[in-house]
């Protein structure tokens, strides 16, 4: 009955509009005008209309930073993501002025040459001079871009060497969830593949291997000690996941079939970023960032940072492989 | 031919409507298919986005569509995905790739350069044909057993490849794998003989340069899409043996359902590769016919020469150039190898500079114009916002050390939406305005036209706008809910924002269709030159006839953007604003504006 009522009601508003077309149509004949034609007046109000528009797109802009600023990301938790940080700002304070000015150039120019019956248009079709200077300026910037970027880059996937001391860490992604796992004492991860997996052993570890005995895995949460280097390993068992960690400015997917790698040393302790965002549940996290099923959109684990005498203690207290 | 030779009513309406091979009627063809597509991308849309801005919450409008995807009114996680797929599939595919070239080129080559038709009518036929039943099957795979494909329109291996991954997989990604290797075919049908037309058929006189730019860009197009469009065929048909015939070209040491599968020595990354050496070139066959169509209307509207045209064919020749060697911006966090993401970084930002020249190009074109605000001139200004606006967010994108952290983050949504799908339909919908006298023999009408922008820009900016800020707090694409983390607890609003300014832009493309259907019927009949161009097309009758031109196809005299060019008297050379192309240079008289 409603959908009834609902189909008559979209006839007769349809029915309505066509007559209100007719009678404009006629109208604009009767004045000997064809109702198409665009007169002077009318693309004035359309230009009008446009630096409105200019006013409420800026304006629009800085309400949401104004309104939404506070929510984004906090500081960056990472010794690296201060340098993702400092570029993110480099490229804005480019890009906001370039989007600001060449939006105004844009509008201005709509509205200042709107049509007018008595001027004629300038025939200007190129100037070398003006192009040259808008490629170089572009190319001198982007160049500038480039570089800074590549070397945040370059420093950012340098792997951590064997020498320096750093936590080894795996992190394996399946639907829907996580696990990791510490290399344990002898700072080696035992082997792994999908064929072990057999009831608890969900990771698949392959129980034969002397390196896995001493590995540690973790549920729910994972704990990093502050101000140590951390190199990540990345599995998957079935599709690809992404783990993300945006508060340390982190990601690498998680290929089946392939280990992939990413290091970051965390710079401030949970505790200490519970005070800083002054919000007492504040907790780090890594989520999954690559489409991986229906309940990709809920597949979180939860990280702790904290000194690294109380990550040690928690560590101790967590159980060997080989115990179990 | 056969319809002269069987002179039956109906097999004249067979052959006039529906197995045409003229090029008008094809273009008609690709249009109103593509805008059925197209209005159903958008609905799919405007459905999720209620999910989105309202988790949770029970629409009867959902219950009503989506029937079993649902579930009391609230639609179920899997099919949030699908309906993401599908939207994602058809808008790039379906409307931006097919509708936009294939209306548009099929309309504007032989008309702009002088030629009785297509090099082949038959070929082009087809291109429409294979559209139309690619686009049957996409259809039919949204009511197959298990839904239709749900792994994002880049259906990444390995969630694409097994059914246990997520129902979607099953049926439904076979009919996705089918329907678009029938659409890659239509495309290469398509592209070959725009190519071919465009080198082979130009008229006398029409040499390169005096092409317009909306050749030029079909023309790019055409190639990149010749040179892309075939990977992407190859990553689906070994898609197709994985799912189907046990290979393992993207699978290996994986375990699911409970048990361990036979596939080994595949690589995912392998298929990422292959889609995005396509995938990427794609943003650019979408957006270069828009860029192409809207430096033609600006150019006449604002009644002055394109500015720089050389540049702007240099400039689409870099970026069709460069789109083909910069996908691997799309793979940053892949794990490949870091040097690699190093000289993709390179490649992609170089894109910003052919990009820029056209922006300021465009700009001074306007700059001591006359210009008319047609509906099509002011959505070709809204592309240049739009370009500028998802633009230079492509600076942080294509920048690996910052990729990381906004990479597939609503970050990406907000800025490709801006730049290719604001852009591309900005493009098409301009184009349409600009040329439906040309399409329909009829006018659009302007306040109708006006009041479409005007709800369409505001409401797209409301959409898009907002994206960048939940992806700078971190918020992952494709998340059925974000309910489920704390730490997006505070965002729920930005998504309800977003969500009303989704259902007012659906409202606002209802009156362009309204004004399409009405005036396409009923409009005023249009006159032969509504916005006194200077190209070939204005030079035909209102009434379509075969080969175009009644008599003796016209001869070129000079290139098509001599628009308010004076004597030394400082009055108009003709009398008029414009100098169509077939008028005759005249004496001591340079042609291209001084080139």
């Amino acid at each position: 009955m409603i959908a009834l009522v609902a189909i008559v009601a979209v006839l007769l508003v349809i029915a309505t509009a066509v007559q209100i077309l007719k009678i404009a149509e006629l109208r604009a004949t009767e004045s000997g005008k064809e109702i198409y034609e665009i007169s002077a007046k009318q693309s004035k109000a359309q230009a009008f209309l446009l630096m409105v528009f200019l006013v409420a797109y800026f304006g629009f802009f800085a309400w949401q930073v104004w309104k939404w600023g506070g929510l984004m990301l906090p500081v960056s938790a990472s010794e690296h993501g201060v340098g993702v940080d400092e570029l993110m700002n480099i490229t804005l304070w480019f890009i906001i002025p370039v989007f600001i000015i060449t939006h105004i150039f844009l509008f201005w120019f709509s509205y200042k040459y709107s049509f007018s019956e008595t001027r004629k248009a300038l025939f200007f079709s190129h100037s070398n001079k003006l192009e040259m200077f808008w490629t170089i300026i572009p190319s001198v910037a982007l160049t500038v871009l480039i570089l800074v970027g590549l070397s945040n880059w370059n420093k950012i996937m340098t792997p951590i060497s064997s020498e320096t001391e750093h936590v080894l860490l795996e992190v394996c992604g399946q639907q829907f969830m996580w696990g990791a796992r510490y290399a344990g004492k002898d700072g080696k991860l035992g082997r792994a593949s999908v064929e072990y997996i057999e009831g608890v052993n969900a990771l698949g570890i392959d129980v034969s291997d002397e390196n896995s005995k001493d590995d540690k895995i973790v549920k729910g949460e994972f704990h990093l000690p502050v101000g140590v280097p951390v190199q990540f390993v990345f599995r998957s068992q079935d599709v690809l996941h992404s783990a993300y960690m945006p508060h340390f400015r982190a990601q690498m997917n998680c290929v089946p079939g392939l280990k992939t790698q990413f290091n970051f040393t965390p710079t401030i302790t949970t505790a200490e970023m519970k005070e800083k965002t002054q919000n007492e549940n504040f907790e780090y996290i890594l989520l999954c960032n690559k489409i991986c099923g229906a309940a990709h959109y809920n597949m979180q684990m939860n990280i702790v940072v904290e000194s690294k005498e109380d990550y040690e203690k928690w560590l101790a207290e967590q159980k060997e492989f080989g115990a179990e | 031919m056969s319809a002269h030779q069987h002179p039956h009513e109906e097999q004249d309406f067979l052959f006039k409507y529906v197995f045409s091979q003229d090029h008008k009627m094809i273009s008609k063809q690709f249009l109103i298919t593509g805008f059925i597509m197209g209005f159903i991308g958008l609905s799919m849309s405007t459905l999720f986005r209620l999910q989105l801005g309202f988790p949770g919450e029970s629409f009867w409008i959902i219950d009503f569509l989506l029937g079993s995807w649902a579930e009391n009114g609230v639609m179920l996680p899997d099919k949030y995905l699908a309906l993401v797929t599908m939207h994602g599939t058809i808008m790039v595919f379906f409307l931006l790739t097919a509708g936009l070239s294939g209306t548009f080129s099929n309309l504007l080559i032989p008309l702009q350069i002088g030629a009785r038709d297509m090099a082949s009518g038959f070929l082009n036929m087809l291109s429409y044909w294979f559209f139309f039943v690619s686009s049957v099957i996409m259809l039919i795979s949204l009511g197959v057993e298990g839904g239709a494909a749900s792994a994002g329109w880049t259906i990444y291996p390995p969630l694409s490849a097994l059914p246990q991954a997520i129902p979607g997989s099953g049926l439904g990604m076979t009919l996705w794998l089918v329907a678009m290797a029938i659409f890659i075919a239509s495309s290469l049908l398509g592209s070959l003989n725009y190519i071919v037309t465009i080198l082979n058929l130009r008229t006398k006189g029409m040499t390169m340069t005096r092409l317009p730019l909306t050749i030029w860009s079909f023309l790019i197009t055409a190639i990149v899409g010749v040179i892309s469009f075939p990977v992407l065929l190859a990553a689906a048909l070994l898609l197709v043996f994985d799912r189907s015939f046990g290979t393992s070209f993207y699978l290996s040491d994986i375990y699911i359902g409970g048990q361990v599968l036979e596939h080994s020595g595949g690589s995912p990354i392998l298929f990422e590769h292959l889609f995005w050496f396509l995938g990427h070139p794609e943003v650019y066959i979408v957006l270069l016919p828009a860029l192409g169509i809207t430096s033609e209307i600006v150019s006449t509207m604002s009644r002055k020469p394109i500015f720089g045209y050389r540049a702007m064919i240099t400039s689409m020749l870099a970026i069709g150039f460069l789109s083909a060697i910069v996908w691997g911006h799309h793979m940053f966090v892949t794990g490949m190898n870091p040097f690699l993401g190093a000289v993709f970084t390179f490649t992609t930002l170089l894109i910003a500079i052919p990009s820029a020249v056209k922006v300021f190009n465009y700009i001074t074109t306007l700059w001591k114009g006359n210009i008319k605000f047609s509906p099509a001139m002011l959505f070709s200004i809204g592309l240049v916002s739009t370009f500028i606006s998802g633009g230079l967010t492509g600076l942080i994108l294509g920048d690996s050390a910052l990729d990381i952290n906004v990479h597939d983050t609503y970050f990406v949504v907000g800025h490709f939406h801006i730049v290719m799908g604001l852009s591309g339909i900005f493009g098409m919908i301009a184009g349409v305005y600009h040329w439906f006298p040309k399409i329909f023999g009829r006018m659009l009408n302007n306040n109708l036209g006006n009041a479409h922008f005007w709800i369409t820009i505001v409401s797209s900016y409301g959409i898009f706008f907002p994206m960048h800020f939940l992806g700078l707090a971190g918020v992952p694409r494709r998340y059925y809910t974000n309910s489920e983390f704390p730490l997006f607890e505070n965002l729920l609003d930005i998504n309800t924002l977003i969500t009303w300014f989704a259902i007012l832009a659906f409202a606002g493309q209802l009156i362009f269709f309204f004004n399409f259907v009405y005036s396409a019927l009923r409009g005023p009949k249009a006159p032969q030159n509504p916005w006194k161009g200077n190209s070939l097309e204005w030079t035909t009758g209102v009434k379509h006839i075969h080969g175009n031109w009644p008599g003796e196809i016209p001869t070129v005299h000079r290139w098509p953007y001599d628009y308010s060019k004076l004597n030394e008297n400082g009055d108009y050379v003709t009398g008029e604003d414009f100098i169509p192309q077939i008028v005759p240079l005249g004496e001591g008289e340079l042609d291209g504006g001084g080139h």
